[in-house]
């Protein structure tokens, strides 16, 4: 009876520890490495919305270049604007005393960021952005308060009049099964140039994209995992076989 | 070979060591799952050494270099992630077998007399592994490491008199800094392993010399055969060689799942905040130590009250090392005249349970952010804690106790 209660424990142990953190109701993102075609478009995004003023000074070009099979040549010619070569790492040219200058802190390098703040943190604040008067740039955000972001992609989403909907479960009308608040904002201020879903794709892309920066290995990882643990197990059944024939002696 | 073996053994008793500890070192033939966990704390420390050393040859220990270096490590270095989470996920396992391993001696009484020497030697060594955990857990410098450090580093300050000093002296600077960070990987990488192989070996000679304990904490030595043998000894290899393999192997299965699959371990192995480097000017949020380290944290953080003019700080950190300190002096607050759990009384078995339990919430709250609730939780399991080594001495002499048979049950 101990042991159970003992192994119980650490059993749960893991899932305690996740129960600390995260108050601001968040909308679910489970990242996909494996899609690479999001996760090209989700480079794309990152390198002409957001390199301008966040580094991703711990990765490499070249190492983006070959995991999301986009050729050299193209990459170079369309994705570092720095001239850096695409051996070099991934950083900007915006000088960290005057951004602090100007956002109040410098943009922070964003290799780590979805381990830091985990993937639906990160695809709820992008989505999180509205309309504040009181705000110096004149946005906020809902997973963020008093952000000192400005809303980069307005061009793309548009500017949300309100405050917009994350984490709220999808409003589904029980006889049709139509979901009526399937785009996080229900009211623009400025019109952009997407619809609220090719908007909430685009930003599943530049998070997963973000992610597998964070983690750039965890699909090979993973792959080897499994040929790692048949081994294991295949090993374990000549261990038992073994032992069987030693302990076979002992009364 | 054999002309070789013995042209060394002439010269060097190999031969004899090799019967000594292995060939013709009579183990119990009743030892039960509980007794893999020292051959798998071995294989880990093995594990620490190996992966350790190659981590060093790409690791910059500069207050500049030190993050980057580990995400060169993690990306640009051929397998470093491996290297790198083999590691990680070592510290957590070590701390994980040494636990149960120690456990193991609680139960069965593994620390009484003979092999109280033993039992200190292992006391040191899970000293020095704190030590050497603690270290190690700095030089990623991200912002838990580094708050981590100043929260710990600063618990000697609260020390009367000499604190402040002692904690400066500790840190080389008045914050932790880039000199704190090279002066602990100087002692993670060098001088702590070098102390804690020294004290493995200690442990494992002590141990040699007065054999194996059993889970039925029977003496094996007072039933010997014509020839000498332990009647209920086998020789520890063959038998436990290939016995420990299968501990091995069930290990390895449960330890590379982490490895390959959870690498962070929910936030628990590698801390969500450690993803940031390092910044003095920045406070996370909720500053928790590594999961290992939880049960001795919420300890320090259940002392509340200020006692005799010195702040609760103080006797908080006095409490933290006398949770330590008590386990060295075990072996003589026991007066149960059998080992084992099995034969010991209700009592016993009530406290150890007890104890157990405690423990293990006193980790979880240490992990959770106070509150006044759980400070309340965490007191009175703190109060447990030391129930279960201060009334040793009573309970163990005033219950009754089951006869001890004269030879090993299965």
């Amino acid at each position: 009876m101990r042991k159970l209660i003992f192994g119980l424990f650490i059993a749960i142990l893991p899932a305690l520890g996740l129960a600390a953190g995260a108050a601001v109701p968040l909308d679910e993102m489970t990242p996909d490495h494996t899609d690479k075609a999001s996760l090209q478009r989700g480079a794309a995004l990152f390198t002409n919305y957001c390199m301008g003023c966040h580094s991703m000074e711990y990765a490499r070009y070249k190492r983006v270049s070959d995991d999301l099979e986009i050729p050299a040549a193209l990459y170079e010619e369309n994705l570092i604007f720095t001239g850096a070569k695409i051996g070099e790492l991934m950083k900007n040219s915006m000088d960290k005393g005057m951004a602090a200058g100007w956002f109040g802190a410098p943009p922070p390098d964003l290799t780590l960021e979805t381990r830091l703040r985990g993937e639906s943190w990160v695809y709820s604040y992008l989505r999180g952005f509205y309309k504040d008067d009181s705000r110096p740039l004149g946005v906020n955000n809902v997973v963020f308060d008093l952000v000192g972001m400005p809303h980069v992609m307005v061009g793309l989403q548009g500017l949300c009049a309100v405050k917009p909907n994350i984490g709220v479960k999808p409003n589904v009308e029980p006889l049709s099964g139509n979901i009526n608040n399937s785009d996080a904002c229900p009211e623009y201020a400025i019109e952009g140039s997407m619809t609220g879903a090719e908007f909430d794709q685009a930003m599943w892309d530049l998070t997963n994209f973000m992610s597998y920066m964070g983690d750039p290995v965890k699909v090979e990882r993973e792959r080897l995992g499994i040929f790692v643990l048949i081994f294991v197990a295949i090993f374990f059944v000549f261990a038992y076989l073994l032992n069987r024939e030693y302990w076979k002696d002992v009364h | 070979m054999q002309k070789f073996i013995n042209w060394v053994d002439e010269r060097l008793p190999i031969v004899d060591a090799w019967n000594n500890h292995l060939a013709k070192y009579y183990a119990p033939k009743n030892f039960n799952f509980w007794y893999f966990f020292g051959s798998l704390a071995m294989l880990v420390l093995v594990n620490q050494l190996v992966t350790g050393i190659w981590l060093t040859m790409s690791y910059n220990p500069s207050g500049e270099g030190a993050f980057a270096s580990v995400e060169y490590i993690m990306r640009d270095v051929e397998w470093g992630w491996l290297l790198r989470y083999l590691h990680s996920t070592g510290a957590s396992a070590f701390f994980v077998v040494v636990y149960l391993h120690m456990f193991r001696g609680l139960m069965y009484g593994s620390y009484q007399k003979p092999r109280e020497l033993i039992w200190i030697f292992g006391m040191l060594i899970y000293l020095v592994l704190m030590a050497e955990a603690f270290m190690g857990y700095l030089l990623p410098w991200g912002q838990m490491s580094y708050w981590g450090a100043q929260v710990i580093v600063n618990l000697f300050g609260a020390i009367p008199v000499i604190g402040e000093d002692l904690s400066l002296w500790i840190r080389g600077d008045y914050l932790i800094s880039g000199i704190t960070l090279n002066r602990f990987f100087a002692l993670h990488v060098v001088a702590l392993p070098i102390v804690l192989l020294a004290l493995v070996v200690l442990h494992i000679l002590a141990l040699h010399e007065v054999g194996s304990n059993n889970p039925d904490g029977i003496d094996i030595k007072k039933n010997k055969d014509e020839n000498g043998i332990p009647k209920d000894g086998i020789p520890f290899h063959p038998y436990y060689s290939v016995h420990d393999l299968l501990g091995v192997a069930v290990f390895f299965f449960i330890f590379f799942i982490v490895v390959f699959f959870f690498p962070e371990m929910g936030g628990l192995f590698l801390e969500k905040p450690n993803f940031e480097p390092a910044n003095n000017l920045k406070t996370p949020e909720h500053i928790a130590p590594v999961w290992y380290f939880t049960p001795f944290y919420a300890m320090l953080r259940a002392v509340t009250v200020d006692l005799f003019g010195l702040d609760a700080k103080f006797w908080g950190v006095v409490v933290m090392g006398a949770a330590i300190a008590i386990l060295f002096v075990l072996p003589w607050l026991d007066r149960s005249p059998v080992r084992s759990i099995r034969y010991k009384g209700w009592l016993s078995k009530i406290a150890l349970t007890i104890f157990a339990i405690s423990f293990v919430v006193l980790g979880y709250l240490g992990i959770v952010p106070a509150t006044e609730g759980r400070t309340t939780v965490a007191q009175i399991l703190t109060v447990l804690y030391f129930a279960y080594f201060i009334l040793m001495p009573f309970y163990t002499r005033m219950e009754k106790t089951k006869p001890v048979p004269e030879r090993v049950t299965g």
